[in-house]
């Protein structure tokens, strides 16, 4: 069996989440689906929460602190990507945003990612299609077919198994993304694309 | 092995006393900085070149004209040059003009600028950024060498017949550095002529330097201008000191905490965590900077970012005090131990007309205008 790297970003801020537990949850259902077919999941939760001020000053200094950077590198290294965010104002939070923009560009082309939110009531649902799913085909993403939507009342209520059908759903499309593509690979930000005479000889 | 300040220019309130210097004061204070940075023994003064407040050092030449005209060993240098939104003929000419007067005191470190807006001030477009680095400077190296250019670019009209007086000293152009934070291609461009290379630091983690500066070592080496570690490498450094470490800490934290570029973002603390910012005591400073050769490999010169962020003249003229009496000196001792023999110093211009083989006079003579000949045809 190979073995896939999932990353998981969770923009939730109150502790216990319920964003967290929407997270687990699909990188749960991922690691079963990933496993039936074949491959073994090594699941990698970054919660944004713990990297909130790194992200300001990521944007203020122009340069991302050690710990933040690690969180970019685990995110561009992976086979897929959830993304599971609380929606605020009728869109993703900010903080949720933020960690978006200091992430390098072109580090989410070609990845498969499951988009996922959580709110107080189902009004806002609609919020994945209007403001995340944009937002990740902007990036170049592969995000599937299924979104995740969890408001207050799937965790408690008789719908909870409605949104364990919706979450396998979504896990079961991003493993299939997932297993018909080769390891992610990152680009070297060192490495040179073109020989300085290619570049001298581009202004002649 | 070379140390010095950079410059930026910056007018900047003093956060302490909500008083801001006019731009006549800040002038006048960075010019006493320079004499200072003489008089206590610093190899180099570097100005910054920047067109927009709260910046002032809009005319790097005319600043190290006047400096030049009043010190007599320090070498003089920016940091930067923008390659990209200068004439790279009117960059040959002023610095050729400011080698003569200050009689080879003067080397240059090419920059692209990081302000976007400059560019069309200039009529050029920041997104041909590194291409204008690249052709510009395939220009300036051509106009210093060549006594008479033809020249055709994309940016630029184009030049016939062109010679670009006066003539560098000696027949040898200044030494070039090139300065980028995070683009490959200028390490590469570095590496290609043999230039040094300069990695201002002072706002990013080492272990990205320590990245751009092996690749540049490994170019110079590709390119055949000697062994990596034979490169000429150059790393910028920001420091506060004072006798106590507690005391520097409690004098700079309200200056950094309203700095520009990195003010109300990380604390002092953490900032000092992930870039050579060094705030405490002289031995700190110098425990420090000597951890940097352990990235970098043995290098060639440090310059020292010291007057910025509204700091009083009076305080940065003491920081200059305590940094060329206390702790370069044991930078001097302490780097040159274990530096393999040759690996070089950064070049100046008696080593650079010693390896030319000696200087020559290399005024181009016109020919007089009543046969029309021109210096070309003589030649």
């Amino acid at each position: 069996m190979s073995s896939r790297r999932i990353a998981v970003l969770t923009a939730g801020l109150s502790q216990p989440s319920s964003t967290r537990m929407l997270a687990d949850q699909l990188a749960d259902a991922t690691r079963r689906e990933l496993e039936a077919r074949g491959q073994v999941a090594e699941v990698t939760v970054l919660d944004l929460r713990d990297r909130a001020h790194d992200v300001v000053n990521s944007m203020l200094t122009g340069f991302p602190s050690e710990q933040l950077q690690e969180a970019l590198d685990t995110v561009a290294g992976a086979d897929a990507l959830i993304a599971v965010t609380p929606i605020f104002s009728a869109s993703y939070s900010g903080l949720f945003k933020s960690f978006i923009d200091v992430l390098p560009r072109e580090s989410l082309v070609d990845k498969p990612v499951v988009i996922a939110a959580t709110a107080g009531t189902a009004r806002h649902s609609l919020a994945l299609e209007h403001a995340l799913r944009p937002l990740f085909a902007y990036l170049r993403a592969v995000v599937v077919p299924t979104s995740v939507f969890a408001a207050t009342e799937d965790f408690g209520g008789s719908e909870r198994s409605h949104l364990a059908q919706r979450i396998d759903r979504a896990a079961g499309e991003l493993a299939g993304e997932v297993v018909r593509r080769e390891p992610a690979s990152v680009a070297d930000p060192f490495e040179l694309s073109e020989s300085f005479e290619q570049l001298l000889n581009r202004t002649h | 092995m070379q140390f010095g300040i950079f410059s930026v220019g910056d007018v900047t309130m003093d956060p302490t006393t909500g008083r801001t210097p006019t731009e006549r004061e800040r002038i006048k204070a960075i010019m006493a900085i320079a004499l200072n940075a003489e008089e206590v023994g610093l190899d180099v003064f570097a100005t910054g070149e920047h067109h927009n407040p709260p910046f002032v050092p809009s005319s790097p030449t005319t600043m190290l004209g006047w400096i030049a005209a009043r010190t007599e060993r320090i070498g003089l240098s920016t940091a930067t040059t923008l390659i990209t939104t200068n004439d790279p003929v009117k960059i040959a000419e002023d610095y050729a003009m400011l080698q003569h007067l200050a009689d080879g005191r003067v080397d240059l470190m090419m920059g692209r600028g990081n302000t976007g807006p400059v560019y069309p001030w200039f009529g050029k477009d920041i997104r041909d950024g590194i291409e204008l680095a690249v052709e510009n400077y395939a220009l300036l190296h051509r106009l210093w060498r060549e006594d008479i250019v033809n020249w055709q670019g994309k940016h630029r009209t184009p030049l016939q017949s062109f010679t670009s007086t006066p003539r560098p000293l000696d027949g040898v152009p200044p030494f070039v550095w090139h300065g980028s934070i995070r683009s490959p291609q200028i390490a590469e461009q570095a590496a290609y002529y043999g230039d040094g290379f300069f990695h201002n630091n002072i706002f990013w983690p080492m272990q990205h330097t320590k990245q751009m500066v092996r690749l540049y070592r490994q170019r110079f080496e590709h390119y055949g201008h000697g062994r990596a570690d034979q490169a000429i490498v150059g790393l910028g450094g920001q420091v506060f000191m004072r006798k106590n470490s507690q005391d520097a800490v409690r004098e700079f934290r309200p200056y950094f905490d309203n700095a520009p570029v990195y003010g109300h973002g990380p604390s002092l603390e953490e900032f000092t965590a992930q870039t050579p910012l060094t705030v405490g005591s002289p031995q700190q400073v110098i425990d420090r900077t000597l951890t940097f050769r352990d990235h970098v490999g043995d290098y060639q010169r440090q310059l020292f970012l010291m007057d910025h962020a509204g700091l009083p003249l009076k305080t940065v003229l003491e920081q200059l005090d305590i940094l060329g009496e206390e702790v370069v000196p044991v930078l001097r001792e302490e780097f040159a131990k274990n530096r393999p023999a040759d690996v070089p110093d950064a070049p100046t211009h008696a080593s650079l007309v010693a390896a030319a083989g000696g200087g020559r006079d290399a005024t181009v003579h016109a020919e007089d205008d009543v046969t029309g000949r021109t210096a070309e045809v003589v030649r």
